[in-house]
């Protein structure tokens, strides 16, 4: 809507928003491609592009079955960190003992290595999907926590005021402004989260698994199937780019009064 | 602009003395408990404050102005003193009271008619008959076909006067603004202030109204109270003789100099150039 139109097809193609990321992206492989030329790197080191594109040939149905219990793992575990991230972020913001209590502890445990602890669920919970999503939870709630306790905080005093002046509850206060002002902060949170998800499930793919795009990594890493394992990383970005396109769409739909969506959420005269 | 004939309409009676006391305040101190021990912010004061009547609050920086707007909006407990409206102790935020701050803290997510609706969804009041009035409200405010705007759509003085209306939409009989127009540029301020004046005579709100400029206080007030520098208490009182409603012609007037002077003269005197 914003762009001029142009009255020669190939120049409105070429100025389309979604033109320019792919633009780039050929220019990367092209790169990709005459570099392992030029230098002869050996196949077993990196790939060309073509043997990438082969590898999607052959292994594509097997990649896009993997990708299946890997995108539900990463989805269980993005919801349970909005779900237990969010109202934590309430429970810290809300209150100073809580937040006394809790949030050093939480950037304490922050600090360990997920990868390290991964083999514990394992232990723990056996080779299903569990250990996965636990692993794509502990890597997910940690921005959502920290940009929802943000943006709960950062009320005004002159709005608190405004409404303790005209006797708001707890909750009405919580439900028309807390909540409605913190939520540009969380979808910040929630689209972090949600690319840091599928890292997780991977790691808990990684190391106790015998399904899921992490499994085939291994494997494919372990068999010297470098062409399968970029495509398979391909596939990852691919999950990864949808969620956190997904999540967007529903930022727009639900804060479109936010300064960052307003260029195209209302035609002003 | 339109008489808001929408808002209930206090009789003026003949004269101030003729009405009743609607705010009593006495012996009203405030003390803040910080990390650096006790810092005294208001001195123990008397004030009444009559119906209907318009008093501004001028003093220098910091000198518990706003704070004792929040202790008549029951927003903070007093640390020695007492509030009477109508003769009842002020222990939480009043119903009768409406307030505008210094920024218009209309909340971005509601267009400009659902957040002068607000007070009224929030304390569950009749949502069909207020409608009229914020719509009627809107209009006196000259935002009519700013409905359904958003606040960023609107410049600072448009915001500000639909906070203005958000104060007046449960009709209450006291008013209480700080600094309401202290962001706003000089010309802008000038139209709020004849505005506000009308709006006030009109309706007979009773206003308390805290402010940092000399001529936007005598403009507007029945009575100036003048506060000392902190911790703040009261300097002196000064009775406004100018008729009403007023016009802006009127700040040029020998009465308004000689008052404009006066008060002026507090602050150069503390060695206070606010």
């Amino acid at each position: 809507m914003a762009s001029p139109r142009h009255r020669n097809p190939v120049l409105a193609v070429i100025d389309a928003p979604w033109a320019r990321p792919v633009g780039l992206l050929v220019i990367l492989i092209a790169i990709w491609d005459l570099s392992v030329r030029i230098f002869q790197i050996p196949a077993y080191l990196i790939p060309t592009p073509w043997d990438v594109m082969l590898a999607f040939r052959n292994d594509g149905a097997m990649l896009a079955r993997e990708a299946v219990p890997t995108t539900i793992a990463t989805l269980a575990g993005f919801a349970l960190s909005a779900a237990i991230g969010i109202p934590l972020a309430m429970l810290i913001a809300g209150s100073r003992t809580i937040e006394a209590y809790l949030y050093p502890l939480l950037v304490f445990s922050q600090s360990i290595p997920k990868v390290a602890i991964a083999p514990l669920f394992v232990v723990w919970f056996g080779f299903g999907i569990v250990p996965k999503v636990i692993s794509a939870f502990l890597l997910g709630v940690f921005p959502v926590v920290v940009a929802g306790v943000q943006g709960f905080k950062s009320v005004e005093a002159d709005m608190r005021d405004l409404a303790r002046s005209m006797k708001a509850s707890r909750l009405q206060t919580f439900a028309m402004v807390s909540l409605p002002h913190a939520m540009p902060a969380i979808f910040a949170g929630l689209k972090v989260s949600v690319t840091l998800a599928v890292v997780g499930a991977v790691v808990g793919e990684f190391v106790g698994s015998n399904s899921g795009l992490g499994f085939v990594l291994q494997r494919s890493i372990g068999n010297f199937e470098l062409p399968t394992m970029f495509a398979a990383l391909i596939v990852l970005a691919l999950i990864g780019v949808v969620l956190f396109w997904v999540i967007d769409l529903v930022e727009r739909l639900i804060v479109p009064w936010h300064a960052s969506q307003r260029h195209d959420a209302f035609v002003t005269v | 602009m339109a008489r808001p004939n929408t808002l209930r309409v206090i009789a003026r009676n003949e004269g101030p003395s003729a009405r009743r006391r609607l705010i009593d305040i006495r012996g009203l101190a405030k003390t803040y408990r910080t990390r650096d021990g006790e810092v005294p912010s208001l001195k123990p004061m008397d004030l009444d404050i009559t119906e209907g009547e318009f008093i501004c609050v001028v003093g220098p920086s910091g000198c518990g102005k706003s704070t004792l707007l929040k202790l008549v909006a029951g927003l903070i407990p007093a640390s020695a003193g007492e509030i009477l409206i109508d003769g009842k102790a002020v222990t939480e935020p009043p119903d009768d009271v409406g307030i505008v701050f210094q920024s218009p803290v209309l909340l971005a997510w509601r267009t400009v008619l659902r957040n002068v609706m607000l007070p009224v969804e929030v304390r569950r009041l009749d949502r069909a008959s207020h409608l009229e009035r914020a719509r009627q409200l809107l209009k006196t405010a000259g935002l009519n076909g700013f409905e359904n705007k958003y606040p960023w759509q609107l410049s600072g003085g448009m915001q500000q006067r639909a906070a203005i209306c958000r104060a007046l939409v449960h009709d209450p009989k006291i008013v209480l603004m700080d600094e309401p127009f202290g962001a706003l540029d000089a010309m802008t301020r000038e139209k709020m202030n004849l505005e506000l004046q009308r709006i006030q005579y009109e309706t007979g709100k009773t206003i308390m109204l805290i402010t940092h400029s000399i001529p936007e206080a005598i403009f507007l007030a029945d009575r100036v109270v003048v506060m000392t520098d902190r911790p703040g208490s009261v300097a002196a009182i000064y009775d406004v003789p100018l008729p009403r409603p007023r016009a802006l012609d009127m700040m040029a007037s020998p009465v308004f100099a000689e008052l404009a002077k006066t008060i002026r003269g507090h602050f150069y005197a503390q060695g206070h150039l606010d």
